[in-house]
C-alpha cells in the first residue's frame, strides 16, 4: 500500500482566500487542482507539501470568456476532456485540442486541468520511483539528495518538461494570469518556464496560476501537434511538437512558432527551424526536410525517458516532418 | 488567515458525508485517505479494485458526479457532498447490469481484476454515447488495463451491451459453450 503523506487540507472559496494562505504557508503549502500529478508525487514522497490548498470551490478558476473572433480566456480549472471535446477550440487552436486530447487517458483527462498540466513537475526516470527504489540509489539532487544520476558531474538538474499543452500554448502565444496576495501578472506561456529541472516554473510559490488566454486566430493560421511515446494511451511525450504558422495561398511561410516537449527542462524553442522557414515555401520537399533536421537538432535526446537515444533521434527527424506536413492545408 | 482547515496533522479524522451508489453515507475516516481506500477500507465495498495506486491502470476507475475517475487519485477530503457509483451500483435491484451479463456471456473477464474497472468506464460511455462505436469503446476503455483478455472479448461484451440497451438483438457470443454454461443457466 502506497498512502498519502498526513496533510492539512484548506478549501477556499475564494482566489484572494487561497492566496492568502499561500503568503502565508509559503513553500509549506501546494495548491491542489485535478490531483493527477501531486498525488501519485505525494504517494511516491517527491513532493511532502504540509498542507494542501483544494481550488475545487473557487468558481472564477472554472470561467471561460471570450470567443474564437477576440480570443478566449479558460480558468486554470479547465478540464482537459473539457478542452479535448470543444468545437469551438478543435476549429480555432486545433493543436491545443489535438494536445488535450493526447494527454494520459480518458479518467486522467476527466480529472486534470489545464493549470495543472502547466505546472506540471519535471519527470526523470531516476526521481518517478517509489522512495525504496530512490533510497537504494542515495536519492539525487531534484529531492533528498546530492548529485544527478543523468549527468553525474553536472550542477544541475535535467529532468525533463513532460506536458502536452505547454508547446503548444508557447506556439500559439498564449498568455497566462498569476495572482498573488501582493497582485496579478500577466506573462506569455513561454515565459513562464525555467531551464531547470528543479525551479522549471518561473511562478513564485505564492502565485497561482488563474487564467490562460489564447490570442484570437488569423484567418490563414494553422496549428498542430504530434506526440512519439511507446503506447498511445497513458504515456508522457517522450518527444511533443507544437507547431503553429501562417501560410499564403501558395504554401509560402509568413511566420512561424514551434516548441518542443520531452526535449529539456523547458519547452524548447526551434528557433532556428522558424527563422529558416520565413518566407520559404513549405509545399517545396526539401525546405520541409531542412526545416524538420533543424528541428531534430534542438530535440536533444537526454537518457533519462524512454527509448535509446540514437532511435529517439531518428524518430525526432520523421516527427518533425509530420508536424510540418500537418501545417499544409 | 481565516480560513477552518477541514483537516489538521493532529486532527486526523475527517467527518466524510457522501452519497454512493445513490445511498447517503456519513463516516469518520483517516484524513489522508483516498476514495479508495474508504470505499474498499471503511466502506466494505471491495469491488473497486486497488492496482497501481498511482493512475496507471485504471482497476480503481468509479463514476464521482457523473465523470469517470481513478478512486485512487481523489483524496477523501474534497469527497463531501459528491456523489459516487461503483461497480457494485451497476446491478439493477436482483438484475445483473446488461453490461455485467454481456462481460459473463462473452467471456470478457479472465482473472477478473480489471473488470470491475472496465465495467465502470462502459457505463460512464453507454450512459453519455449508447450509439458508441467499436472505435469509441476502445477509446474511452484505454484508461483501463487489461493483461488477459487482449481487449477483444470486452470490446465484444460492450458492444453486445449496447445493443441490449438499445433494445436491438444482440449477436450470440463466439465463445466455447462451457462459459457460456458459467452464467448460470443463460
Ligand atoms: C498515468 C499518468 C499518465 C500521464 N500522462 C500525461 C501525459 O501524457 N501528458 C501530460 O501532459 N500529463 C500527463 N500526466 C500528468 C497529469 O495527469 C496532467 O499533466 C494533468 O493535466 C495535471 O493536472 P492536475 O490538475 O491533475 O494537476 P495537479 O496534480 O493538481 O497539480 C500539478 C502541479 O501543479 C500545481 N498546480 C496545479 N494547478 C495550479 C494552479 N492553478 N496554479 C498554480 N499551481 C498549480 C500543483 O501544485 C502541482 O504542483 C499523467 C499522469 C498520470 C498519473
Ligand atoms: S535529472 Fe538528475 S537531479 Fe534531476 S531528477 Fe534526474 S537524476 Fe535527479
Ligand atoms: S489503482 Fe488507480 S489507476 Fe491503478
Ligand atoms: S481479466 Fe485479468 S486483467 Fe483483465
Amino acid at each position: 500500500m502506497m498512502r498519502l503523506p498526513r496533510f492539512r487540507y484548506l478549501a477556499p472559496r475564494k482566489l484572494s482566500e487561497a492566496a492568502a494562505a499561500l503568503a502565508d504557508l509559503g513553500t509549506q503549502a501546494s495548491v491542489l487542482a485535478g490531483g493527477t500529478d501531486l498525488l501519485p508525487n505525494m504517494k511516491r514522497r517527491q513532493q511532502t507539501p504540509a498542507t494542501l490548498v483544494g481550488l475545487r470551490e473557487i468558481r472564477a478558476l472554472r470561467a471561460r470568456s471570450g470567443d474564437p473572433g477576440s480570443g478566449m480566456t479558460l480558468g486554470a480549472l479547465t478540464r482537459l476532456s473539457e478542452i479535448e471535446h470543444d468545437s469551438a477550440i478543435a476549429a480555432n487552436w486545433p493543436a491545443l485540442a489535438q494536445a488535450a486530447a493526447s494527454v494520459a487517458t480518458p479518467p486522467l483527462r476527466n480529472m486534470g486541468t489545464l493549470g495543472g498540466n502547466l505546472c506540471l513537475d519535471t519527470r526523470c526516470s531516476y526521481y518517478d520511483q517509489g522512495p525504496e527504489w530512490r533510497a537504494a540509489i542515495g536519492y539525487c539532487m531534484k529531492k533528498d539528495g546530492e548529485i544527478c544520476w543523468v549527468a553525474p558531474g553536472s550542477p544541475r538538474c535535467w529532468a525533463v518538461t513532460s506536458t502536452d499543452t505547454a508547446p503548444v500554448l508557447c506556439a500559439l502565444g498564449a498568455e497566462v494570469t498569476l495572482v498573488s496576495a501582493q497582485g496579478e501578472r500577466r506573462i506569455p506561456v513561454e515565459d513562464l518556464f525555467a531551464d531547470d529541472g528543479i525551479e522549471h516554473l518561473t511562478k513564485k510559490p505564492g502565485e497561482i496560476l488563474s487564467a490562460v488566454h489564447l490570442q484570437k486566430p488569423t484567418p490563414d493560421a494553422r496549428s498542430t501537434y504530434v506526440k512519439l511515446r511507446r503506447r498511445g494511451s497513458f504515456d508522457f511525450p517522450v518527444l511533443g511538437i507544437a507547431a503553429s504558422a501562417r501560410l499564403r495561398a501558395d504554401g509560402t511561410v509568413e511566420e512561424a512558432r514551434i516548441f518542443l516537449s520531452g526535449t529539456g527542462s523547458r519547452p524548447t524553442n526551434a528557433a532556428e527551424a522558424v527563422a529558416f522557414l520565413a518566407g520559404r515555401k513549405l509545399t517545396d520537399e526539401d525546405v520541409l526536410r531542412e526545416a524538420a533536421e533543424s528541428i531534430a537538432h534542438v530535440a536533444r535526446p537526454l537518457q533519462n525517458t524512454d527509448f535509446s537515444m540514437s532511435w529517439r533521434k531518428q524518430a525526432a527527424r520523421e516527427f518533425a516532418a509530420r508536424a510540418l506536413r500537418n501545417l499544409l492545408p | 488567515m481565516d480560513l477552518v482547515p477541514l483537516t489538521t496533522p493532529s486532527r486526523e479524522k475527517l467527518r466524510l458525508a457522501f452519497t454512493v451508489n445513490g445511498e447517503p453515507r456519513d463516516l469518520v475516516v483517516e484524513s489522508y485517505k483516498t476514495l479508495l481506500e474508504v470505499l474498499r477500507e471503511d466502506l466494505g465495498l471491495t469491488g473497486t479494485k486497488h492496482g497501481c495506486e498511482l493512475g496507471e491502470c485504471g482497476a480503481c476507475a468509479v463514476i464521482l458526479d457523473g465523470e469517470l475517475v481513478l478512486s485512487c487519485l481523489v483524496a477523501a477530503v474534497e469527497c463531501p457532498g459528491r456523489s459516487a457509483t461503483t461497480v457494485e451500483g451497476l446491478r439493477q435491484g436482483p438484475e445483473l447490469h446488461p453490461l455485467q451479463q454481456c462481460f459473463a456471456d462473452h467471456g470478457a473477464a479472465q482473472c477478473g481484476y480489471c473488470t470491475p474497472g472496465m465495467l465502470v468506464a462502459a457505463k460512464w460511455l453507454l450512459d453519455r454515447n449508447p450509439r458508441a462505436t467499436r472505435g469509441e469503446i476502445a477509446e474511452a476503455l484505454s484508461g483501463q488495463i487489461c493483461r488477459c483478455t487482449g481487449y477483444l472479448q470486452i470490446f465484444d461484451a460492450v458492444e453486445a451491451a449496447g445493443r441490449t440497451l438499445r433494445g436491438e438483438p444482440a449477436p450470440a457470443p463466439l465463445l466455447p459453450s462451457v462459459h457460456r454454461g458459467s452464467t448460470n443457466g443463460r
